[in-house]
């Protein structure tokens, strides 16, 4: 057990070594400079009036949101003896399972690469530079042929491997009984009980105004909202970041999200991330990649179909091509369970000094990836913030929805809660459902994957992810399919939302129907 | 025997499925045009030959048509601009507060519709105003074709100099609606989104003209071109980037099956409030409403407002860059065709929703009724305007309200505005 002082400096040294040395670090002691001139800053008490100065000039807040931002994304360290895996992730066997996951995607990529006998990454020539660079706000006019590129792996495939997990420490042989787990996860993960949830998740409470939820609400809807909107424009002005974090909890107005999520992650679009974004940019003009055509793949097999999505597909290239260059995104995986697949320079096969990480950025796109990017292209149309709001969201929450690991947001967790949920809350659907052969995670699981993209309509879509982002948690996704409410109880509020026009789904919404809960 | 009196007796010359269904499942008798019928849907030529001086007929009380006889007041692209231009003129005259033009010498309320002269009439006068902008760019459309035939741009005199010829020779030709063009200003600054050029396509159902009520269909749909818009001359000639009917971008090469390049109007509006806020969005949105009340209101004087009829109008609008809207064309035939599973849906509903205000609970119609429906019946309609219960209003209630001139529309955006009742799964 560690003791709650050494935890908490643990944390602040950890906090102050990462913002040493960033830009917001670097202005922070320009304005503390700047400030001398001023009259009210006196030699005899210089600390407490630049502190003062920086308060009211609204720094303080800037490095308080970057101090939040810290807290959100990293772990708290578990104990200072404790070996860096352990904050990726503490299990051994997950560890081990998310290896060989790892190895199969690899291989898979290699195997195409030697196939079809393109080199993960080559140096493109002038001419073809020039062209690119030309056609790079259209680059879904581009028709190159990509019959011969397949995904490197679908939703299906991660379910697989997720439904043979086994703890091998867990003895699962006693008989089963009603406590067992009857869904297609086995391993015994602690997820959250109803009880628990409703804790957690108080602000969704029937009890509780909301946005986009139905009109059977107790708080009259007009009403509501109004306020609503006044409010969110107040913390906007206040510019913090814990506040906006509490405040989407109950959904943002259209209006207002952009610059909600903007705060709540952080991303002010400075100078300086313009550049870099440019930066990305020249590098995907210079250097072609094979994962930029996996990437083409998958925007033509997904985006460019979809309803809602189709306008954006030139921007989906701009952020997914220079994603996959951005070395920046390496840093996640000191608290991803994942860890980036290695490549050689050619000939130097084994030789550590020639090793490079293959996509620089880590992380191999499967299908549907681009679907992660698309709903914030309603939000954001200048393709550097579009960009870094997509960069963050990815580190923050949807690398966990592709990777295996025991923390509670991942999608491992976030299938059993699923499972668990239906078999608590609606034991006659599940048990029917097993009966008929069609568990209920297999048709979820991919709605989970993609955090729903692509299978809600993008408004409702943008309200779900309101929800992620106020609670730092993907555990909401679990649930939506059981729609918010399901925590109230009341007969009839739940229920289990299958779309009839998927083809697994047909049968499913005519047995929820029969089904009583 | 079967009773077949109380059914209503349809014909059409239009074979589209959307149209038969829509009959069919309302227990309609399909009959010919000899016979004795209540409702002919038909095409633009028979109207013409219906209310035709020669051919025409008269229409019995129980018999409705889908088409007012001179809708082309509206439809044709030069009388359209003609009506406008007066209904300017005369509100002008009359000192009334809408025509009040700015420091430019522009109508504030009613600058609606790009520059748009007659060839080859109006030759000089075009070339006039061709010259205080020459690096401008212009399109040519002949009056009477659609679907984006025969239409092309220019940016230089020369390219239209047989409209010049003409215009010297004109005194003794008499122009047939074939050889006659408009000339309008490209609108070379549309609002892009994802950098692609689209426009509005919105469906509005008149049932009467005087007094003028008209319901717009909630549903309409943004027209994407498939190619990248660039403003640059060398495009000029790609019909692909600037035109955005369906008909012909369905034969460019990135045409897609699933989507049709269509966005609905909810798509349109969630982007703009999200990326420029709810006022501009809630003004744009405004502004379109008044645009197209406007364009009915100019033509309401000089339509034949024959008790016998209504129209649903296809209204083709583009929105440029600072977010205003121009009316580009009004549509007398909509397309009916489905380019897609969800377009086949939406002009099956459109449909649907268009007979049950045009004749009431499926009966067979007396055309002396008010045609006022009872809301129920609206489906996806909401009233436009409705000049009865505005003048019942007050009689400044147009420049009072003038964002929100109808009594439906603006009430419903605060009721509608976006929160939905059951998850849509797509």
């Amino acid at each position: 057990m560690l003791d709650p002082d050494n935890g908490l400096s643990l944390t602040i040294a950890r906090i102050v070594q990462r913002l040493k040395g960033s830009s917001l670090h670097s202005q922070l002691e320009r304005q503390a400079r700047i400030s001398l001139h001023k009259p009210e800053i006196k030699l005899e008490s210089l600390k407490e009036d630049i502190k003062d100065f920086l308060k009211t000039s609204g720094w303080e807040k800037k490095l308080q949101n970057a101090v939040y931002s810290e807290l959100n994304v990293f772990p708290s360290p578990c104990h200072p003896a404790a070996p860096p895996e352990h904050m990726k992730e503490p299990l051994a066997y997950m560890r081990k399972a998310q290896g060989s996951w790892e190895k199969r995607i690899l291989k898979s990529l290699n195997s195409m690469c030697t196939e079809l006998s393109i080199p993960l990454a080559q140096k493109r020539p002038v001419s073809e530079q020039k062209e690119l660079l030309n056609k790079w706000n259209e680059m879904g006019t581009d028709e190159p042929d990509l019959s011969l590129f397949r995904p490197v792996y679908a939703p299906k495939d991660f379910l697989e491997v997720l439904t043979n997990l086994r703890n091998p420490n867990y003895e699962n042989g006693e008989q089963p009984s009603f406590r067992s787990h009857l869904g297609l996860i086995q391993v015994p993960l602690k997820v959250k009980d109803i009880p628990e949830l409703k804790e957690d998740f108080s602000e969704l409470g029937l009890n509780i105004g909301q946005l986009g939820i139905d009109d059977s609400a107790q708080v009259p809807p007009e009403f509501f909202e109004n306020e609503h909107v006044r409010v969110g424009q107040k913390v906007l002005a206040e510019q913090d970041s814990a506040a906006a974090q509490q405040y989407v909890r109950q959904g943002c107005p259209t209006a207002l999200r952009a610059d909600l999520w903007a705060l709540i992650l952080n991303i002010s679009n400075q100078p300086e991330d313009i550049l870099y974004y440019e930066q990305l940019k020249s590098n995907v003009i210079q250097h072609d990649l094979l994962v930029d055509s996996l990437i083409y793949k998958d925007v033509k097999l997904t985006a460019s179909n979809d309803d809602y999505y189709f306008v954006f597909e030139d921007y989906l290239y701009q952020v997914l091509l220079c994603f996959s260059r951005d070395t920046s995104v390496l840093e996640h995986f000191t608290y991803s369970s994942a860890t980036p697949p290695k490549s050689y320079i050619r000939g130097k096969l084994g030789m550590e000094e020639y090793a490079v990480f293959y996509p620089p950025n880590g992380v191999i796109p499967f299908h549907g990836f681009s679907m992660y990017v698309a709903p914030l292209c309603f939000l954001y149309h200048e393709p550097s913030k579009l960009y870094q709001m997509f960069r963050e969201m990815y580190v923050r929450f949807f690398f966990r929805l592709h990777s295996i690991s025991s923390h509670p947001s991942g999608i491992v967790s976030l299938c059993l809660l699923f499972e668990t949920l239906l078999q608590t809350h609606l034991p006659q659907l599940f048990y029917h459902l097993r009966e008929i052969g069609a568990q209920p995670l297999r048709i979820s699981f991919k709605w989970m994957v993609r955090a729903f993209s692509g299978y809600l309509a993008t408004d409702q879509l943008l309200l779900l992810w309101d929800r992620i982002l106020g609670y730092n948690s993907l555990e909401i996704l679990a649930g939506q399919q059981l729609k918010y409410r399901a925590f109230s109880f009341s007969p009839g509020s739940c229920c289990v939302c299958f779309p009839s026009s998927q083809p697994d789904g047909g049968d499913i919404t005519g047995c929820s129907r029969s089904c009583t809960c | 025997f079967r009773i077949m009196a109380g059914k209503v007796k349809w014909v059409t010359d239009i074979e589209k499925s959307v149209l038969i269904n829509n009959f069919e499942k309302r227990g309609w008798i399909q009959v010919t045009e000899n016979e004795d019928w209540n409702f002919y849907w038909m095409s633009v030529q028979t109207i013409r030959n219906v209310f035709s001086v020669e051919t025409g007929y008269r229409l019995s009380d129980d018999q409705i048509v889908n088409h007012f006889p001179n809708h082309y007041e509206l439809t044709r692209k030069d009388l359209m601009v003609k009506n406008i231009k007066r209904y300017r003129k005369e509100l002008e005259k009359e000192g009334s507060p809408l025509a009040e033009k700015d420091e430019n010498g522009k109508y504030i309320y009613l600058d609606f519709v790009p520059v748009t002269f007659m060839l080859p009439a109006d030759y000089n006068l075009f070339v006039e105003e061709f010259r205080k902008n020459p690096s401008s760019t212009w399109i040519m459309k002949p009056c009477g074709k659609a679907q984006g035939k025969g239409i092309f741009l220019i940016n230089k005199l020369s390219q239209i100099k047989k409209w010049s010829r003409d215009s010297k020779t004109s005194s003794f030709v008499s122009q047939s609606s074939k050889e006659a063009y408009v000339i309008s200003l490209y609108i070379n600054n549309p609002l892009l989104i994802g950098g692609k050029k689209f426009d509005l396509r919105l469906y509005v159902l008149v049932s009467t003209y005087r007094p003028l009520r008209c319901y717009m269909y909630k549903l309409g749909f943004c027209r994407f071109c498939t190619v990248k818009y660039t403003p640059s001359t060398s495009e000029l000639d790609n019909m692909f980037v600037h035109l955005t009917n369906v008909a012909i971008q369905k034969h460019g090469d990135d045409y897609n099956h699933i989507h049709g390049g269509k966005w609905t109007v909810s798509n349109l509006r969630l982007y703009l409030e999200s990326t420029r806020g709810k006022e501009v969005t809630n003004k744009l949105f405004d502004e379109i409403h008044w645009i197209i009340v406007q364009s009915l209101k100019a033509v309401a004087p000089v339509m034949n407002n024959d008790k016998h009829c209504f129209e649903c109008y296809g209204y083709d609008i583009i929105i440029d860059d600072k977010l205003k809207p121009w009316l580009i064309e009004v549509n007398a035939s909509p397309s009916l065709t489905s380019s897609t599973a969800n377009d086949r849906i939406l002009k099956y509903n459109l449909i649907n929703d268009t007979l049950n205000i045009a004749v009431p609970n499926g009966e067979i119609p007396d055309c002396k009724w008010n045609k006022s429906p009872p809301k129920e019946v609206l489906g996806n309609y909401e009233v436009l305007y409705d000049e009865e219960m505005a003048q019942s209003d007050g009689p400044d209630r147009d420049l009072r309200s003038r964002s929100g001139q109808s009594t439906g529309v603006k009430g419903n955006r605060a009721r509608d505005s976006g929160k939905p009742v059951l998850t849509t799964w797509k």
